[in-house]
Formats: structure tokens, sequence, C-alpha cells
């Protein structure tokens, strides 16, 4: 490279992405120098206030590390719970599980691709200015996004914090009403959502690689996995949930306190990219033709396409919700499934000691949670491993390759180009249970 | 007249309160046409330099970086919101303050845990001067919409200051501690039409306690079902730990 540029970044407090963090980035003589993403978040303690507590209090509390993914958080909690307490759960309550998982990632997708990652591809500064310009986008995405908080409202009381997912199953279970009203609402979506798969397909997304492992949940049946099976990465890993420190590998790097992970090689991708990667050939037929309509294929390198993956996720969810909510409707629920637990005051649910995990995909990727608890259901350790974490040295090396293939571009751009990236990842720092970092460089 | 200028912060907390506001779907337009959100880190790169007429901010105290932020906010706008339960109480981000900050840095992040600097958690008010509050956890919408409507036109919102029992009696609900189960409604705030209780849920007090809880009452309801009352007092801590912070409380860091 024959660019002798010098180049300092630093994005203090990166927009449109859950939670605090900035990009720091300092080029000397044209050659990079410092590259990383710092996490400014301030640390909340999570896994530290969860012991001495019930485990049935567990979901609760761990639903609040974040809003955005509070129903992947509850999932993750409850499966940690019933692992630790060797409860099972019913077939009725794991395919309400499944339902309220698609919800989630729906609504995280659709919020993801029309409020923070369209206005860079529309080339404004937020959805702000698109009221006036795309207006009837904006409205559809509003729309779009209303749908998907009602249909949770009506499954588990609301979608930011749910309330009646539990340990145990479920404190109020959907009436017939309301599964026919949960349907005409996600029917009603589809014009939306077919209108948005065609604005996608005259969005350009930066054209950019690079070679990384991808990390997902598989399985050996026909479902694409989301709340249950093992974890399984592009280069041919394959291991229990239980197993999950040895594929996260926390390490500390020298110039930065946060935590990363890496597995076979430097770092390892999650989220709706590594999960098409991994189980694109499981996607509804509806799905699958959005993937060849927008040219994606398995295995994709360009982390801006984690966009992409996304609104495919977003159409298999959406036919996938329709799917089950017909299922039910057909066997009909069986209402004395309905508990009431509280603290488990009463004995309702045996409890023992035990250590169990958790390992659900949400919408940014494979979360862990695991707890062990004593033989009163009380929780004596506690851990929390979420996607963005997993992520962040990911991110790392992409910015590390791409800031030496931007630098004939402007500050602007490069700046600019990698906001993009990270917001590519739809990262969740406000999940910040594991990282941090208050290293600010030139201040 | 000209649209007011509100800005959107947050501090220690999990953004669903924020969140919210995209919840109101189109809605949303119309309550843009009143109030001109300059910032709002969340979903906008725009940034704000002048002052605002009103400051919505999410989250907990922390930090010593957010005690300087939350008193910069505060001298730059003319009204502050205390917006969800981590900013109206402290929230869940208070249960912290029950143990030993050394001890608990340490828990989470190991031999690394001087990296991981933190302050005994306190809720805005306890601060700077707080004008409204918008409780819960996270927080009910319709609420929302009345406390800004309180905020625009200058009048005092009152939280309401009597039990989520009120509520759920008149919403029929079965009494959780008819159902064998120990519910915080009795001496929480209302005002969520009793959100949880509707869902088969107990209430968790997210809220804040009545300002004159009925204590005598409470007490009579847990003997009465056989509740050791430390088992009510742990879960105070869930939500309610910060009302305990005295001026000057120990910090770590």
């Amino acid at each position: 490279m024959t660019n002798k540029k010098t180049l300092n970044i630093n994005v203090e407090y990166i927009t449109r992405v859950e939670g605090h963090g900035n990009i720091v980035v300092n080029v000397k003589d044209g050659s990079l120098e410092k590259c990383q993403l710092d996490i400014v978040e301030s640390p909340r303690f999570f896994e530290g206030m969860l012991r001495g507590r019930s485990v049935f209090e567990a979901q609760h509390i761990t639903s609040r590390i974040c809003g955005i993914c509070s129903c992947g958080h509850t999932l993750a909690s409850i499966q940690a719970a019933e692992d630790a307490l060797g409860f099972v759960p019913s077939e009725q309550t794991i395919k309400l599980r499944k339902l309220l998982l698609h919800y989630e990632t729906l609504d995280s997708h659709i919020l993801h691709i029309y409020l923070l990652a369209a206005p860079d591809l529309l080339g404004v500064k937020s959805f702000v200015p698109l009221i006036d310009s795309h207006n009837k986008v904006v409205r559809r995405a509003l729309r779009m996004k209303k749908t998907c908080n009602e249909v949770c409202e009506i499954l588990v009381g609301r979608h930011v914090h749910p309330i009646s997912a539990i340990a145990g199953g479920f404190t109020k279970l959907p009436r017939e009403k309301d599964l026919d009203d949960m349907l005409s609402k996600l029917e009603g979506m589809r014009p939306d959502m077919q209108a948005t798969v065609e604005l996608a397909l005259t969005l350009k997304f930066p054209d950019f690689e690079r070679d990384t492992e991808y990390v997902a949940l598989v399985s050996d049946d026909n479902e694409y996995p989301m709340l249950m099976g093992e974890v399984g990465s592009t280069d041919g890993v394959r291991m229990n949930k239980k197993d999950y420190k040895k594929i996260t590998n926390e390490f500390i790097v020298p110039h930065s306190s946060a935590k990363h992970t890496k597995l076979s090689r430097e770092a390892y991708a999650v989220g709706a990219l590594a999960r098409f990667n991994l189980n694109s050939d499981k996607l509804h037929p509806k799905a699958k033709e959005v993937a060849t309509a927008v040219g994606l294929k398995p295995i994709c390198k360009n982390p801006f396409l984690n966009t992409a993956a996304q609104l495919i996720e977003s159409v298999h969810c959406l036919e996938d919700c329709i799917r089950i909510i017909t299922e039910l409707k057909n066997s009909g629920i069986n209402y004395n499934e309905e508990i009431v637990v509280g603290l488990n005051e009463h004995g309702k649910i045996p409890v023992k000691a035990g250590n169990g995990a958790g390992a659900v995909e949400v919408p940014r990727g494979i979360l862990f949670h695991n707890y062990e608890i004593d033989d009163k259901g009380v929780i004596q350790n506690a851990n929390c491993i979420i996607p963005t974490n997993q992520n962040l040295n990911n991110i790392e090396y992409d910015m590390k390759k791409l800031v030496p293939e931007m630098l004939d571009k402007s500050e602007a751009e490069i700046t600019l180009g990698l906001e993009m990236l990270v917001r590519a990842y739809d990262p969740c720092i406000s999940c910040s249970t594991h990282f941090l970092n208050v290293k600010f460089v030139n201040r | 007249m000209k649209r007011p200028k509100v800005g959107f912060f947050d501090f220690a907390c999990c953004e669903g309160c924020q969140l919210q506001v995209a919840n109101f779907g189109e809605e949303l337009l119309d309550i843009l046409d009143v109030i001109d959100v300059v910032e709002f880190r969340e979903v906008m790169s725009e940034k704000w330099e002048g002052d605002f007429d009103v400051a919505i901010v999410e989250g907990s105290i922390t930090d010593k970086h957010a005690v300087e932020r939350i008193k910069r906010i505060r001298e730059r706008s003319k009204v502050l919101i205390a917006y969800g339960s981590c900013a109206t109480i402290g929230g869940v981000n208070g249960m912290k303050n029950a143990f030993d900050l050394t001890d608990i840095r340490k828990y989470v992040y190991g031999s690394d845990y001087k990296f991981f600097k933190t302050q005994m958690t306190k809720a805005l008010h306890q601060v700077v001067k707080v004008d409204y509050f918008v409780n819960g956890c996270p927080i009910y919408p319709p609420e929302l919409v009345k406390v800004l409507k309180a905020a625009l036109q200058g009048i005092p919102y009152y939280v309401p200051d009597y039990a989520v029992c009120v509520d759920c009696r008149l919403n029929e609900n079965v009494c959780m501690y008819e159902k064998g189960v120990t519910c915080f409604g009795p001496v929480t705030r209302a005002g969520c039409n009793s959100w949880c209780v509707n869902n088969g849920n107990i209430c968790y007090g997210c809220r804040g306690i009545v300002s004159n809880p009925n204590e005598k009452g409470m007490k009579e309801v847990l003997t009465k079902h056989n509740i050791p009352i430390e088992f009510i007092l742990n879960k105070v801590n869930m939500y309610n730990k910060c009302r305990e912070l005295v001026e000057g409380g120990e910090d770590d860091e």
C-alpha cells in the first residue's frame, strides 16, 4: 500500500446501537496501529446479584439485562433453571416458547432493518428524516413493529419483559380467541413483509469479505434450530450446551479490558448470518425464495449481509409462527397446564440441587445462561454470555481488514464504513454483563 | 406553537423503556407531530448542542462518569423526567447495593475487577432534581402519554399513591394470596393497571412502595398465609433496595 495516510478516528457513543460503544482507529503513515471497539456501558453485575435469589426469580431478573432481547433472556434463563431443577417442560410449553422466540426475532429484526440499518443504506442520519422522504416506509416499519408487539402482548402480557413465561410453563395460556387474533394479525402482516423484501432488494450493501468461523445452534431434525439443539460451527465443531465454556473460551485482550471469545481460530461470529450459514437448508420455503432473490448463499462471508440474513429469517419466523398457531388451533390448548408458581413457596415444582445450562438463539446470536442451585433452589453461581460479547472480537478483526481497504477514502467515509460495520452486527451493548472498557485514546 | 425540544438519554438500564416508545406504532408519528426529538442515541445519529425543553432519562446512576453526565443533562434541561424503574427507584440495579461492591466486582470480573468501577446504585432524584416520574419496569405506555401531556402543559402529574390491589380488584383478578403465592401488590404503587397479575403472575414491586404502606395489614396477610417476613423483605430488594440509601453511603471507586 502506497497510501501514507495518518488517521485518528474516535467515534464516541456509536449511535443506533443498543448500548454504548466507541470505535477507536489509529493509522500512522499508512499502517494500522490500533483498531478497536470499546464498550463503555456501565457494568450492572447481574451475575453477582443473582446469588442468593430463588431460581424461580432468575427469569424475571435476567430479562432485565436487555429490553430488546428480554424474551430471549427469559427463555435462556428458564431453560437453564429447568435444566438445573431437572424439570422437563411439556410439548405444548415448548411450542409456545418457540412461538414467543419467533415473535421477538421478528420484532428485533424489523427494528434493526428499518430503524437502525436502513438509514445508512439510504444515506440519512436516522429514521426521522425518512418520515418526510419515505413516509410510507416508516409507517410500514412502525406498523410491523406494533403488530409484533401486539402478538407478544397477547401471548405473554407484553414484549418488553414478558410476564407469563416462567420456569415450569406459562401462568396464562392463550384462549381460542387469542389464537385467532394472533393468527389474523400475523397473516395481515404478509403484504408488509412482501413490501419489506422488495425494498431490501433495492438496497446496496458494501462489498467486503472476511473468512471466519460461524457458530450457531444445530440439530439433526428438520427444524431451523432457535430454541433447542447442540452448538455447532462452520469449522466442524459440535458440542453440548453444557460445554459452553469450551465454546466461548473467554479471554482478556491486553489493549482492552473487554472480554473476548474464540473457538477454532482467532475469532468467531454469531447471529442471523451464522445461523443462515449453518442451517439455511432448514428455512421455510418462502424464506429460501428470498435468499435466492437477494443472492445469499452459505457460506456468506460478508458481515454487512447480516442484515440480509435478518430479512430472510423474518420471513421464516412469520411463516413458522403461522404454522405453529395453526397447529395449536387444531390440537387445542390444554388449560390444565396453566400454573401459578410464584417463588415456588409451596413446592409445586420439585426442587433439587443442580447445575443447568440454557442455550438459545436470540436475534443477535447464541445466548448462554448457566445457574448452579442448592437443594432449596437458591442460586449459588450464575453466568450469562451474550451474543454481542461473542461478536466483539470478530468485529475487531473485520475492522482491521476493512480499514486498510478503505484508506483511499476520506476520514468521514471510513468512519461511516466502520459504524455501518458495527451496526450490521446489530450489537446489543446494553447486555453489558461481561464487558466494558474505559480506555480513551487521544483524549 | 413551536414544538418543544426533547432528548432521550440512558444510564445503567436495559433500554427497554425507550423501546416502549417504538412500540407505539404509527401513533408515534402523532406524538412526533407535537414534540421535536432532537437527541435519542438508540435510534438517531443526530446530536443536539443546545438546551432541552424536556429530557427523558432512563437508567440508574452507578458511577462517577454518570454523576457528571446527569448533572450536565439537568443543567441543559427545563424539565427532567425520570423514565422507568431504574431511573425512578434504582430498580433491579439496586440489588447490587446488598453486596459488598468490591466482592461483587471480583465475582463478575475476576482478577480484572479493577477496570470495572462502580458506585452504590442511585435513582435519579438521589443525584439531581427530578420533575416527573414515570414508574415501572417497563414503563406503562398510557402513563407516559399522561406524563408527557402534563409536562408539556407545565402542570404536575401525581403518581398514584394507593396499592396495586385497587386496580387488581377492579380487574376482577383472583387474589394471588388465595392462589397460594406471595404478591407485592398490597404495598406497591398502582398505575400499571395490575399488568402482571392480569397475566397470571405476581406483582414484583417495580413501581416502588406507596408512601404510607399498610404494614399492619401486610403483616396480617403474611401471617394468615404462613409466609415468613424475611421472604417479603428479600423481595423488597429486587426493585426497592435504593430507598435505604443515606447521604454519603459508602462508594467503591
